[in-house]
């Protein structure tokens, strides 16, 4: 029997634990390699140490999808004609193709993050842009902000939806949102027919608005003014945040890291500014920021604000890491589900919005199928665990940026449908092995859920 | 195979409702119970449960004394997770009363167990990996400055209470629960449950598929508990850590509490039998004790 134990041994396991008392943390090596570096680290130069360890045992963090992004820039940029890729004009090109799956990413995240999956977010989002379209359309003729309203409303309904039936009937979300896929692929056809399709024919304020979502750019002065005001204010938030924990004694990465991370994005907002206000017209001058880079932006603010920052986005956490803790500490652990469902579908929306306004209206040719799939494999390449837990908004982002790079990169190779459907599945099975791998690296890494 | 009979009845309940051997056989006998010494901060009074046929718990009487460990064994289905859900209120009880400080309570929803200040540590199902040490200690209940969580408050509480408890081996209180060690994360488990002011505290085998020097450091943390005026109740197959820890044993058999005494009364042998066969031979030892005690 398990609970009887000769009095030696236990007395020598006492003086073992006496031993390894003063030796005291009884952390392993394995430990210092998972631990996020930036909660112990006392500087720069240590952080970058512990950041190393922690590469070489398989949780990159960040690493992996930077290092995409450059592969895929290089690849293109060297195979195609006349190095396009990396021109000012087909980078612009590439940031607005790229919102797309960026948002969508940022939706499919929501779902992920509870460890669940919605495979509807394409057709879902081509709805919220019919309903858009169709709103503004001359015998209706809303206000863009409303008939845009009515549609994330449509999205949202959706979501709200196929997140009830499955919290409350609890039916797994694979096959829900598989039956979500073909169901609203349907009623997509019956509001605009078959080979049916809805254009932005609107009122001049309308279609200029909803047009310009992607074909507007702002005013490079104002550009460079926004960013450095972007920049600053986000600065001295993160600034005088660290250095306010660090002042009390609390957990906080070194004042260099903090430093570093404000440099990074101030230097990545440079870039992307630069390059958009170049002159890109070939007639006329084309020159600025598109509208759609601060929309995307607003929405990765907003999302990352509610994850981090709120109480709801930590039960987000919770629900994901381990349901049951979380329904033991009294979280309602449906209706955190039902939500993140309908804030995966609202956002989806966002996304047909945009996609609206880069095709001009919907279609029923879009294809929504490829467009989840873009939208898991952006979020799953940004960082985002296919397994729950693990995710956050900028995930999208960086992820986003990746397939956007591949599709823009496709599309001026003028690769044919089928040679397109090949890389999507290798991109997607790609980032999953990936998600696979960094799970099983290092048993207390981050995702093991 | 457990037959129902009064004689066994009369039996359990002289043994249930005599505190440290204090009281006399008869007043324990009496169906108006009468505590000898202080109230216990937690007394279960003929509670029972069962789950369609099956009888899960059979008038079974139960103290949880302010300071004092007391520990909860029996075989496995002998239904100490019934009775432990039945007072962290995911279980109600089909009849039977509670009394806290001697007010009689109905405990509905883990809700009512919370408000009381009873937590329940639950092995292994408490925590979510993928959040840091204060992230988990205030689960559900986030510390808030306007419509945005006030990680510094939280952080600062959070570290009070893991000094006030000696857990002092992580290595940060931001670390993600997934890089601690089995003993450090049932530490975390224990610290989350104290920290809400609770004044019962029921573990669930807090030291199973540990090790050695971890259970200790568990261990150690239970005293503390008790040290801070806590009432705890473990529940443990583990006789070792009952007698090192537990101040009081309350044996479930099928169902029934066949034994609640003092430590002191018992001995390896007596709680085994207790715990295998409903009764113990060893009737001898364990009144001796009880009456070197008195």
């Amino acid at each position: 029997m398990a609970w009887i134990e000769d009095e030696a041994g236990r007395k020598n396991a006492s003086s073992e634990i006496a031993a390894e008392a003063e030796t005291a943390p009884d952390l392993t090596a394995a430990d210092v390699e998972v631990i996020p570096p930036e909660i112990f680290a006392q500087s720069l130069g240590e952080y970058l140490k512990a950041w190393s360890v922690r590469i070489r045992s398989g949780d990159a963090g960040v690493l992996p999808v930077a290092g995409a992004l450059l592969a895929v820039s290089v690849v293109f940029f060297i195979i195609s004609p006349g190095h396009l890729f990396l021109t000012p004009r087909n980078l612009v090109f590439l940031f607005i193709q790229s919102s797309v799956f960026i948002v969508l990413a940022m939706a499919e995240g929501f779902v992920l993050l509870l460890g669940e999956i919605d495979l509807s977010t394409g057709y879902v989002a081509a709805i919220g842009g019919i309903v858009a379209a169709l709103f503004v359309q001359p015998k209706m003729d809303l206000p863009w902000p409303l008939a845009i309203a009515l549609g994330l409303l449509a999205c949202a309904g959706i979501g709200a939806l196929q997140g009830v039936i499955i919290t409350r009937l609890r039916l797994p979300a694979f096959i829900v949102t598989l039956a979500g896929y073909l169901a609203w692929f349907g009623v997509m056809i019956i509001i605009i027919g078959k080979d049916g399709v809805v254009g932005i024919t609107a009122s001049r304020y309308n279609q200029e608005a909803l047009f310009g979502i992607v074909g507007n750019n702002i005013d490079p002065l104002i550009g460079w003014i926004g960013l450095v005001a972007i920049v600053g204010l986000l600065g001295l938030t993160m600034w005088r945040r660290d250095a306010g924990r660090r002042r009390r004694g609390l957990v906080a990465p070194p004042a260099g890291l903090t430093l570093a991370k404000i440099g990074f994005v101030a230097a990545a907002g440079v870039v992307v500014v630069a390059i958009c206000n170049v002159n890109r017209g070939k007639f006329l001058p084309v020159e600025g920021v598109p509208w759609v880079v601060p929309l995307v932006l607003g929405v990765l603010a907003l999302w990352t604000l509610l994850l981090e920052r709120t109480q709801f986005g930590r039960h987000m956490y919770a629900v994901g890491g381990n349901a049951e803790a979380a329904r033991r500490a009294g979280i309602n652990v449906p209706r955190v589900r039902t939500i993140g469902f309908i804030l995966c579908s609202l956002t989806a929306g966002v996304a047909g919005v945009i996609y609206a306004s880069q095709l001009g209206g919907m279609t029923t040719n879009v294809n929504g199928g490829q467009l989840v799939l873009y939208a898991v494999a952006a979020a799953v390449i940004g960082g985002t665990s296919l397994f729950g837990g693990r995710g956050r908004a900028v995930h999208g982002l960086l992820g986003g940026l990746v397939i956007g790079a591949i599709y823009n990169g496709m599309y001026l190779m003028g690769y044919p449908i089928e040679v397109q459907l090949v890389a999507t599945g290798l991109v997607l099975l790609a980032a999953v092995t990936v998600d696979s791998l960094s799970r099983g690296a290092g048993s207390g890494s981050l995702a093991r859920a | 195979m457990h037959l129902h009979n009064p004689k066994d009845d009369a039996m359990n309940m002289t043994r249930t409702d005599e505190p440290a051997g204090k009281s006399p056989a008869s007043e324990g006998r009496a169906p108006a119970h009468q505590p000898a010494g202080p109230e216990p901060l937690l007394k279960l009074r003929g509670i029972s449960k069962h789950f369609g046929a099956v009888q899960a718990l059979y008038r079974v009487d139960l103290d949880l004394p302010k300071g004092e460990v007391t520990a909860l064994c029996g075989d496995n289905g002998a239904g100490k997770s019934v009775l432990t859900k039945c007072i962290a209120g995911i279980h109600q009880p089909d009849q039977g009363e509670m009394f806290w400080d001697g007010r009689p309570i109905h405990i509905r929803s883990p809700k009512d167990s919370a408000s009381l200040g009873i937590e329940t540590v639950y092995q292994d199902l408490a925590l979510a990996d993928n959040l840091d040490i204060v992230q988990n200690m205030f689960l559900g209940r986030e510390r808030l400055s306007g419509i945005f969580l006030d990680e510094d408050d939280m952080e600062r509480a959070a570290a009070a209470t893991l000094s006030s408890l000696h857990v002092t081996t992580v290595r940060s209180i931001r670390q993600p629960v997934a890089t601690l060690s089995g003993g450090q994360r049932q530490a975390v488990a224990v610290a989350k449950a104290v920290m809400w002011n609770s004044k019962l505290v029921l573990l669930d085998e807090p030291t199973a598929a540990l090790g050695v020097a971890q259970t200790k450091m568990v261990l150690d943390l239970v005293r503390r508990l008790k040290d801070h005026g806590l009432a705890v109740m473990v529940i443990s197959h583990n006789l070792n850590d009952v007698f090192e820890v537990a101040d009081r044993v309350a044996i479930l058999h099928l169902g029934r509490m066949v034994a609640q005494d003092r430590l002191a009364s018992f001995d390896r042998q007596s709680i085994v039998d207790f715990m295998t066969t409903g009764g113990s031979s060893r009737e001898v030892l364990e009144t001796g004790a009880g009456q070197r005690k008195g």
